[in-house]
C-alpha cells in the first residue's frame, strides 16, 4: 500500500512530461486544440470540486467563466494590463463573485439550485449585452488591436525557448491546469475536502459533526468559481476576443457533460472530460456535417453515461484497477 | 370452507433483516382471520408480502391461483389492503378517495356504491368535498376502510385499524367489519395489537413471533390458552 | 391609458404561454419530483413538426396543431419510458442530468433535421385588431390567451373528472397508496410526461408566430416558465398559470415603463424573481410551505 502514492506521483510526472513535450510532435492547429483541453481542464477541476465533492450542482458555470473572461479582457483593453497578469486578478474577481453567489445559493437545495444556476446561464449573455459601456455590448471586446499585451505579435522568449502564440497559450494553460489540479488534490485530501464530502453525503450528519453548511458551501462556490475565472481568462487570452456568445448556456452544459464523462466526484478522469469537450465536435462531424450533430452526440453521451456508466471514466479506471489488483492478490498456484 | 388465501413457507426481508422466516397460514372464504403478535413479529410484513409490497419467497395462493407481482396486481386480483396509518390519499377529497377505490372496477355502479358507503358511514355525504388530510384520525381510518370496500374486494386486509383511535371508534370500526362479514360474506385478514377485540370478531387467529407462526387456533381456543392470556391479553 | 391596457393584454398573451409551459413543468415536478430542463426543447420540436405539416404536407393550421399534439404526447410517453424511468428512483441529480442531455439531443436534432435557419410562421389568427373601449387588442393576443386557457381548463377537467386523471393525481401524491388500489404508477407517470409534452407543444406553437421559429426559440420562454412556476409554487398547477400571467404582465409593463429594463433585461428580471422567491418564500404564492427535508 505504501507504494501507491509513489506510483501515483510517478504516473503524474510521466503525464506532465507528455504534456510538456507534446507540442513538439503535433502541428500548430492541434497544439491550439490541446491548449483548449488545458483550459477546460481548469474549469472542470473547479466544477467537480463544487458538484462532485461538495454536492452542489451548477448548471451555470459558464457564467463564472464569462466573469473571468471579461475581467481579463477589460483589464487588457482598458487598463493595459499584460495578458498573464490579468489571470490572477480574474481569479480573485470571479472567486469573490462565487462567494457572493454562494451566500444565497447555499440555502437552495438540489433541484432549486439547478434551476437557479441554469437561469443564470441563460440570463448571462443578455445581462452582458445590456451593460454596453462596460462590456462592449453585443460586439464584445476585441484584443487583436493590442498585440503588445499578448504574445501574438512576436514570439515570446522564455527560459531560452522561443514560443509562438499557440505554444505560449498551450504552456500557459497547462501550467495553470496542472497547478490547479495539484491544488485541488491538496484541498480535497485535507480537512476542507472532508467537509465538502460530508455536506454532499448528508447535510444532517455534517451539521451534527460541527460543520457549518453555509461556510462550507460558500467556500466551495468561491473556490470553484475561481477556477472557472481562471479558465475564462485563459479563454479570453487564447481567443483574443470575447462577446456574450463566447459564454452561451451550452458552455455551462458542456462543462456538466465534461464532469459526467470524467466521473463526478473524482479527479482522475478529468483530462478525459476535457478532451471529450474539445474533440467531440470533430468526431461528430464524421457522423454528420450538420451543426446540430455535436449537440446530439454530447446529449446522447450524457444520457447513456448516466444510464449505464454513472462513474464516468474515473469509474472505469477504478474497476480496471480492481480487476488488476485482484489478479495480483491471488496469483496462480 | 375452502381457503381463499393460502401462505406456505413465506419469507420476506428488508435488506439484511429477515422479517418473515416461513409463515404458513390460511384464510378461509367468508371468515375473519386475525394476525396477532408483538411489535416486530412480522404482522405488517405478512400483509405486505401478500400484496407484494416487499420482496417475498415461498408460495402465496389466492383464489386457487399463485399471486405474483406488485401491489397493483394484488389489487386487481381482488385484494384490498388498508395499510398501517390510515392509507388515505390525503390530498384528494373524500369522494375522490372513494372513486379511486373503485379504480380497478370497470363500471357504472360506482355512484351506487358511494351511496352504499353512506349507509355504513353516515358522515360521508356531507363531507364529500373535504380534503381527506383534514379529517380526524377516526374518520380517515373509516374512509380508508370505505375506499377499500369500494373495490368490492374478495379479501380485505386491515393493518392495525385501531392504532391511535379512541376505544369507541375502534368498536364502531370492528362492528362494521363484522356486519360486512356476516351480511355480505366478506373475507377479512386483520392485523391487530388490540388482541381482545380482534379475538372477539375473528373466527381464527395466528400468533406470530419473530417471523414465524408461534400459535394458531380458533379464537375461543386462543382465549382459553393460558400462554396467550398471559402474554397478550394480560389477565 | 389605452396604451397601458394594450400592454396588459399583450402581457397576458405572453403570460398565458409562460403559464402553459410552467404548468407542464409543474405537472412533471408534482409527479416525479424532478424539473424537466428539456421541456422547452420538446416544445420546439413539436412546433417544427406542426410547421412541417403545414409547409410541406399541405395541412391547414388546426389539423396540424392537433397532429402535433398527438405526436408530442406519444413522444413524451416514449421519452419517459426510454430514458427517465430507468433513473426515476435514483438520486434526483441523475434525472436532472438526463433531462439536460435531452435538451442537447433535441436541440441538436432540430438543427440537424430542419437546419438552424430562422423561419417565419404564420399565425392562425387574423392580423387585425379589435377595438374594446378604445383599446386596440390584436386577435393574435386574444387567440393566444384563449387557446392557452382552454388547454389548461381541458387538462384541469381531465384531472378532476376522469378516472385516469384521478389515478394520475394519486400516483403523483401518494404513489404507495395508489399502487394498493391498483393504479399502475409508472404508467401514470408516463401519461404525465405525455400530457406535459402536449401542453408544452401548445406553448411552443403559440410562441412561434411572434418570435419566429428557430432551434433556440423556447430557451427564453423556458426561463420565464421556470420563473412563473417558482412564483406560483412549483407544486401548484393553479399557481403556475397565475404565476405565468403575473410574470407576463409584469415584465411587459416593466419593459415599457422602466427605461433601465427596456427589452433586454427580461431574462435577468426573471432570474431575480426566481432567486427572490426561492430565498424568501420557496413554496411560492400558492404552494403549501413544507418542512424542508435535508
Amino acid at each position: 500500500m505504501r507504494r501507491e502514492p509513489l506510483r501515483a506521483l510517478a504516473l503524474f510526472a510521466a503525464l506532465a512530461a507528455v504534456v510538456f513535450v507534446l507540442p513538439a510532435f503535433v502541428n500548430d492547429f492541434r497544439a491550439q486544440q490541446f491548449a483548449y483541453v488545458g483550459i477546460y481542464l481548469v474549469a472542470l477541476t473547479g466544477l467537480n470540486i463544487l458538484t462532485g465533492y461538495a454536492g452542489q450542482i451548477s448548471l451555470g458555470h459558464g457564467a463564472f467563466m464569462a466573469i473571468g473572461g471579461y475581467t481579463a479582457s477589460i483589464l487588457m483593453i482598458d487598463h493595459g494590463v499584460r495578458d498573464i497578469a490579468t489571470i490572477p486578478l480574474a481569479i480573485i474577481v470571479t472567486g469573490i463573485a462565487g462567494v457572493l453567489f454562494g451566500l444565497p445559493a447555499a440555502r437552495l437545495s438540489g433541484l432549486y439550485l439547478a434551476l437557479a444556476t441554469f437561469a443564470i446561464a441563460v440570463a448571462a449573455p443578455a445581462t452582458i449585452k445590456r451593460f454596453e459601456g462596460f462590456t462592449g455590448g453585443g460586439t464584445g471586446v476585441n484584443l487583436f488591436g493590442i498585440p503588445e499585451l499578448t504574445a501574438s505579435d512576436a514570439p515570446l522568449q522564455l527560459f531560452g525557448f522561443e514560443l509562438d502564440f499557440n505554444n505560449w497559450i498551450y504552456y500557459l494553460s497547462w501550467t495553470i491546469a496542472i497547478a490547479g489540479y495539484v491544488l485541488a488534490w491538496l484541498i480535497l485530501r485535507g480537512r476542507t475536502g472532508r467537509a465538502f464530502r460530508a455536506v454532499r453525503d448528508s447535510e444532517i450528519a455534517a451539521v451534527s459533526s460541527g460543520i457549518s453548511l453555509t461556510r462550507t458551501k460558500v467556500l466551495a462556490f468561491g473556490i470553484s468559481a475561481a477556477y472557472a475565472g481562471a479558465a475564462g481568462a485563459l479563454f479570453a487570452v487564447a481567443t483574443a476576443f470575447v462577446n456574450p456568445d463566447t459564454f452561451p448556456v451550452t458552455l455551462s452544459i458542456f462543462l456538466l457533460v465534461g464532469i459526467v464523462v470524467s466521473g463526478i466526484g473524482s479527479l482522475q478522469g478529468l483530462v478525459a472530460g476535457a478532451v471529450f469537450i474539445v474533440f467531440m465536435p470533430l468526431w461528430a462531424q464524421t457522423v454528420s456535417k450538420s451543426p446540430g450533430a455535436p449537440f446530439v452526440v454530447y446529449g446522447g453521451v450524457l444520457i447513456v453515461l448516466v444510464l449505464v456508466l454513472p462513474g464516468g471514466v474515473a469509474g472505469l479506471i477504478a474497476s480496471a484497477r480492481r480487476l488488476t489488483r485482484r489478479r495480483q492478490d491471488f496469483p496462480k498456484p | 370452507m375452502t381457503a381463499l388465501l393460502e401462505l406456505h413457507a413465506v419469507e420476506a426481508r428488508y435488506g439484511p433483516l429477515q422479517a418473515l422466516r416461513g409463515i404458513t397460514l390460511e384464510v378461509p372464504e367468508g371468515s375473519i382471520v386475525a394476525v396477532l403478535g408483538a411489535n416486530g413479529a412480522g404482522k405488517t410484513t405478512t400483509l405486505r408480502a401478500v400484496s407484494g409490497m416487499v420482496k417475498r419467497d415461498g408460495e402465496i395462493t389466492f383464489a386457487g391461483k399463485p399471486l405474483r407481482g406488485g401491489p397493483e396486481a394484488a389489487a386487481r386480483a381482488g385484494i384490498a389492503h388498508v395499510p398501517e396509518g390510515r392509507g388515505t390519499l390525503t390530498e384528494l377529497s373524500v369522494i375522490e378517495n372513494l372513486r379511486l377505490g373503485a379504480y380497478t372496477r370497470r363500471g357504472r355502479s360506482v355512484r351506487a356504491d358511494i351511496e352504499r358507503m353512506a349507509d355504513y358511514f353516515p358522515w360521508i355525504p356531507e363531507r364529500g368535498d373535504q380534503t381527506a388530510g383534514t379529517l380526524s384520525g377516526g374518520e380517515q381510518q373509516m374512509l380508508a376502510l370505505a375506499r377499500a370496500l369500494m373495490s368490492r374486494p374478495r379479501l380485505l386486509m386491515l393493518d392495525e385499524p385501531s392504532v391511535g383511535l379512541a376505544p369507541l371508534i375502534v368498536r364502531e370500526i370492528f362492528s362494521i367489519i363484522s356486519t360486512l362479514n356476516e351480511q355480505e360474506g366478506l373475507t377479512v385478514l386483520v392485523v391487530e395489537q388490540d388482541v381482545r377485540i380482534a379475538l372477539e370478531v375473528a373466527a381464527t387467529a395466528y400468533v406470530l413471533e419473530v417471523g414465524t407462526v408461534a400459535l394458531s387456533g380458533t379464537s375461543a381456543e386462543l382465549r382459553g390458552d393460558e400462554a396467550v392470556r398471559r402474554s397478550y391479553l394480560g389477565y | 391609458m389605452a396604451a397601458f391596457f394594450q400592454q396588459v393584454v399583450s402581457g397576458l398573451a405572453s403570460g398565458s404561454i409562460y403559464g402553459a409551459l410552467a404548468l407542464s413543468i409543474v405537472l412533471i415536478h408534482r409527479a416525479t419530483g424532478v424539473i424537466n430542463f428539456a421541456q422547452g426543447e420538446m416544445a420546439t420540436f413539436s412546433t417544427y413538426i406542426a410547421w412541417t405539416l403545414v409547409t410541406h404536407h399541405g395541412f391547414s393550421y388546426w389539423p396540424a396543431f392537433v397532429v402535433a399534439l398527438v405526436v408530442s404526447f406519444l413522444g413524451g410517453v416514449g421519452i419517459h419510458e426510454a430514458v427517465i424511468r430507468p433513473v426515476e428512483r435514483g438520486p434526483r441529480i441523475r434525472v436532472v442530468i438526463v433531462t439536460i442531455g435531452l435538451l442537447l439531443v433535441l436541440n441538436g436534432l432540430v438543427t440537424w433535421i430542419w437546419s438552424g435557419e430562422v423561419r417565419a410562421v404564420q399565425s392562425p389568427f387574423p392580423a387585425r385588431t379589435i377595438d374594446v373601449g378604445g383599446v386596440a387588442i390584436s386577435w393574435q393576443d386574444i387567440g393566444t390567451i384563449a387557446v392557452c386557457l382552454l388547454s389548461v381548463l381541458v387538462l384541469g377537467a381531465f384531472f378532476r373528472c376522469t378516472k385516469t386523471g384521478l389515478a394520475m393525481r394519486a400516483a403523483a401524491t401518494n404513489p404507495a397508496e395508489a399502487r394498493l388500489v391498483g393504479v399502475r404508477v409508472s404508467r401514470m407517470l408516463a401519461v404525465g410526461w405525455g400530457l406535459a409534452a402536449a401542453l408544452g407543444a401548445v406553448a411552443g406553437m403559440l410562441t412561434a408566430p411572434s418570435v419566429f421559429l428557430s432551434p433556440n426559440m423556447m430557451l427564453t420562454v423556458l426561463i420565464y416558465a421556470f420563473a412563473a412556476a417558482v412564483l406560483g409554487g412549483i407544486d401548484s398547477p393553479v399557481g403556475a398559470v397565475v404565476g405565468g400571467l403575473l410574470l407576463g404582465v409584469g415584465l411587459n409593463l416593466l419593459g415599457t415603463y422602466v427605461d433601465f429594463v427596456g427589452s433586454d433585461l427580461g431574462l435577468p428580471a426573471a432570474l431575480l424573481v426566481i432567486l427572490v422567491v426561492l430565498l424568501v418564500r420557496p413554496a411560492g404564492l400558492f404552494g403549501k410551505p413544507r418542512v424542508r427535508k435535508v
